[in-house]
């Protein structure tokens, strides 16, 4: 049975209606809600699913920034995983963890944990990168099946069906392997009260980036962010003959 | 003749509508811009309309009741803004309609008269969160998804589902029901607290400022007067909701009997045994036929029960042991399972899309339905006589109703342009509704009186009761400018 590996990531709540700073240095997250990154959430699923069918012997939900992802580690458990791994990182140190540096602490944490499978979410909604998984399989030289829509374990063989732009992709993958969750891949179930309440007993172990020997400094900097330009209302003409001086007066015709 | 006696009856109905539907669709006027003028400085420039595409917006629901426009559509932003346009209407005898998410299924927002419209949507927040009462304070702008998706990592969850996702005031404002009321009840049950606002302006909190308890003797029950009163005493700018706990385990099932009589028994045999069933809801033939095609699933062209456990892991196996074992002996089909997230929530939008499905069969044609409730014992009587009234005058319909409760719609499909079909119609379903009213029941368990049921409510009350109604609807609303026309005249 396999070992997995699942990351899940805290991010501003999908439902939320996003605030730039003032500043221009960023969103507002002061105040805002916050929850596990939603394709995490379906992630998590698909491992406790394997678990369910005893295909999975173990799951390990990890999670990477500061105090607060413990709660979505928490909620992680509540669903079913085993048992959590908080790696630290200060908040203000977390805007410069990208990518990478993630993917290089999976890595590292894959190799302590002894894992044969890790299953993160194709993409963050807050970064939007969608490297962190393809990242981590590089890292380990492990196959890797992203955009799966639908996975299938047996024995030592992965089958994934990706969703493409052409249409639907099946890979088969030696374990052990990378797999990134997409949307169909199935619908999350819901944190019930006494699986909260057991979770809270369940075991979350602390480490930092250094423990694990990597440096979470990017090469890459945020230097601005805006929003996007407000949209104008449209004019309202009375006659063909003012839509079409309209349109010269703009340079369109 | 006898058209003439049916326009007698609802011509004075058809007349006031059309009449107002022309009114209203003029340009407009000084009157118009001086009120538009007058909202606007509540509830700023951008928060009030008057243009016909967002006025038409505002005069219609999921029901095919026809009506006015409104003349102006305002969105206020606080119970302080609502209470100013409402003293501001009142000063100036100017009839109001709420407005939340057009679904309902009555014709509740429809104007019958000169209105404005009050679309309180704007007011979304979610607030006073308490987790371990059980209880939650929402605007009108929340729907009833919304506010599950905000509360799912808490482990808990607002169980009344009609289907739409509609506004959890609007719900209140209705008395909503749903699929899960036999467990965990309908909105009378769930609500512990108004914010209402009533025609004067009046900001009033029904059980009192800041109150949640779960049981109370204190007092008249306003709370429960303005559960239902579908906006004829008031704005319903905030309700305090009961939650409940998300189940452990959930098992979805569906099973076919050879009549309906058959599914129906089992229910009661199932309800006398106890069994906390979640959902049991009822299907004919015709409905499980379009729904097939419609949703692309393959259930048994039969009577049909959709069923739903929740429970602890132990709970749900046992009391699927104890239901399977019912509908064995009322001659039940196997259980077909539907096992995983995905397969349950398909199974039930089956279900809530009943009327898609049968609209569906017939392209271009729109449904009535009628929402009898009636005692269990006697729900195989009342639908076999909704069936023979419905075949006596050659209309389509779809059978399907929350049994547990019995609660039934008959989905009556219909070509809104035929005059002939739509009295046909509405006389079948005034048939049904009065026997169901003989029968103990009620013309109306979840959708509300609206426009098109008033006659029934007096038949059903007596005029007793209309008669103590139009006392409260006078005291509360003695200018009668709160939704004017619907429920009581």
């Amino acid at each position: 049975m396999a070992r997995v590996l699942v990351g899940v990531k805290r991010v501003i709540d999908y439902a939320v209606k996003i605030r730039v700073k003032p500043d221009k240095s960023g969103v507002v997250t002061e105040g805002v809600k916050h929850s596990m990154n939603p394709f995490d959430e379906i992630a998590v699923e698909e491992a406790i699913r394997l678990k369910e069918k005893k295909l999975a012997s173990e799951i390990v939900a990890v999670t990477c920034g500061p105090t607060q992802n413990q709660e979505t580690l928490r909620t992680a458990l509540a669903m079913g995983a085993d048992r959590g791994i908080h790696v630290e990182i200060p908040a203000d140190q977390c805007a410069k963890a990208g990518p990478l540096q993630i993917s290089k602490i999976f890595a590292k944490l894959a190799e302590q944990e002894k894992a044969d499978l890790i299953i993160l979410g194709k993409q963050a909604i807050d970064g939007d990168n969608n490297q962190t998984a393809q990242m981590t399989a590089a890292v380990l030289d492990w196959a890797q099946g992203t955009f799966a829509s639908e996975l299938k374990l047996e024995g030592d063989e992965l089958t994934v069906v990706r969703e493409v732009d052409g249409g639907l992709e099946t890979v088969k993958l030696k374990m052990p392997a990378v797999v990134s969750a997409d949307l169909r891949l199935n619908e999350p179930r819901y944190a019930t009260l006494p699986n909260i309440m057991k979770a809270k007993k369940k075991k979350v172990a602390k480490i930092s980036p250094k423990d694990l020997g990597v440096e979470i400094a990017s090469s890459i900097e945020v230097v601005e962010v805006t929003d996007p330009p407000q949209r104008e209302a449209g004019i309202k003409v009375e006659s063909t003959e003012e839509l079409v001086s309209k349109l010269k007066e703009s340079g369109l015709v | 003749s006898k058209l003439g006696k049916m326009l007698k009856k609802f011509g004075s109905e058809f007349l006031r509508t059309r009449f107002s539907s022309i009114l209203s669709k003029r340009g407009r006027s000084s009157g118009t811009d001086k009120l538009h003028s007058a909202l606007s400085a509540i509830v700023g420039e951008k928060n009030a309309a008057w243009s016909l595409a967002a006025r038409e917006q505002h005069n219609h629901d999921e029901s095919f009741h026809a009506g006015g426009t409104p003349e102006n559509c305002v969105w206020p932003n606080s119970v302080e803004e609502v209470s100013e346009v409402a003293k501001f209407c009142s000063k100036n005898h100017i009839s109001m309609i709420p407005f939340g998410t057009g679904t309902g299924m009555e014709g509740g927002v429809v104007p019958q008269n000169k209105t404005i419209c009050v679309n309180l949507t704007n007011m979304d927040r979610i607030s006073d969160l308490n987790l371990e009462d059980f209880d939650v304070k929402v605007q009108p702008g929340v729907t009833r998804k919304s506010l599950n998706r905000e509360l799912r990592d808490t482990g808990l969850w607002f169980p009344v589902d009609p289907g739409a996702d509609a506004s959890i005031c609007g719900m209140a404002a209705t008395g909503a029901s749903g699929t899960n009321a036999i467990r965990y009840g309908t909105m009378k049950q769930n609500v512990l607290n108004l914010e209402v606002v009533l025609a004067d302006g009046t900001i009033l909190n029904t059980a009192g400022p800041k109150r949640r308890c779960r049981k109370s003797s204190a007092g008249y029950n306003l709370t429960d007067l303005f559960v239902g009163s579908e906006g004829t005493l008031g704005f319903i700018t905030s309700t305090t909701i009961r939650l409940h706990g998300i189940p452990e385990s959930t098992l979805a099932a569906v099973c076919s009997f050879p009549t309906v009589a058959d599914a129906v028994n089992t229910t009661i045999q199932v309800l006398q045994c106890s069994i906390p069933i979640a959902r049991i809801e009822l299907l004919d033939s015709f409905t499980i036929d379009a729904v097939n095609k419609y949703s692309s699933l393959e259930n048994k062209v039969a009577p049909t029960l959709f069923l739903e456990f929740h429970g602890s892991q132990k709970g749900t196996e046992e009391q699927v042991d104890q239901v399977s074992e019912i509908a064995t002996l009322n001659g039940g089909s196997e259980f077909s399972w539907a096992s995983t997230t995905e397969e349950r929530s398909q199974l039930w939008q089956a279900r809530h899309d009943c009327l898609y499905a049968l609209l569906a069969q017939r392209p271009g044609s729109k449904c009535y339905s009628t929402d009898v409730c009636v005692p269990v014992s006697v729900l195989s009587e009342a639908i076999q006589y909704s069936k023979d009234v419905l075949d006596d005058s050659g209309l389509t319909a779809g059978t399907v109703g929350h049994v547990g409760d019995g609660n039934f719609h008959c989905l009556i499909i219909l070509d809104p342009g035929n005059e002939k079909e739509l009295l046909g119609v509405k006389m079948a379903a005034d048939m049904i509704a009065k026997r169901a009213i003989d029968l103990g029941g009620t013309c109306t368990g979840e959708h509300g009186i609206g426009i098109g049921k008033k006659e029934l409510l007096k038949s059903e009350l007596g005029a007793e009761g209309i008669s103590v109604m139009r006392s409260i609807k006078n005291t509360l609303d003695p200018l009668n400018l709160m939704n004017p026309y619907k429920v009581i005249e």
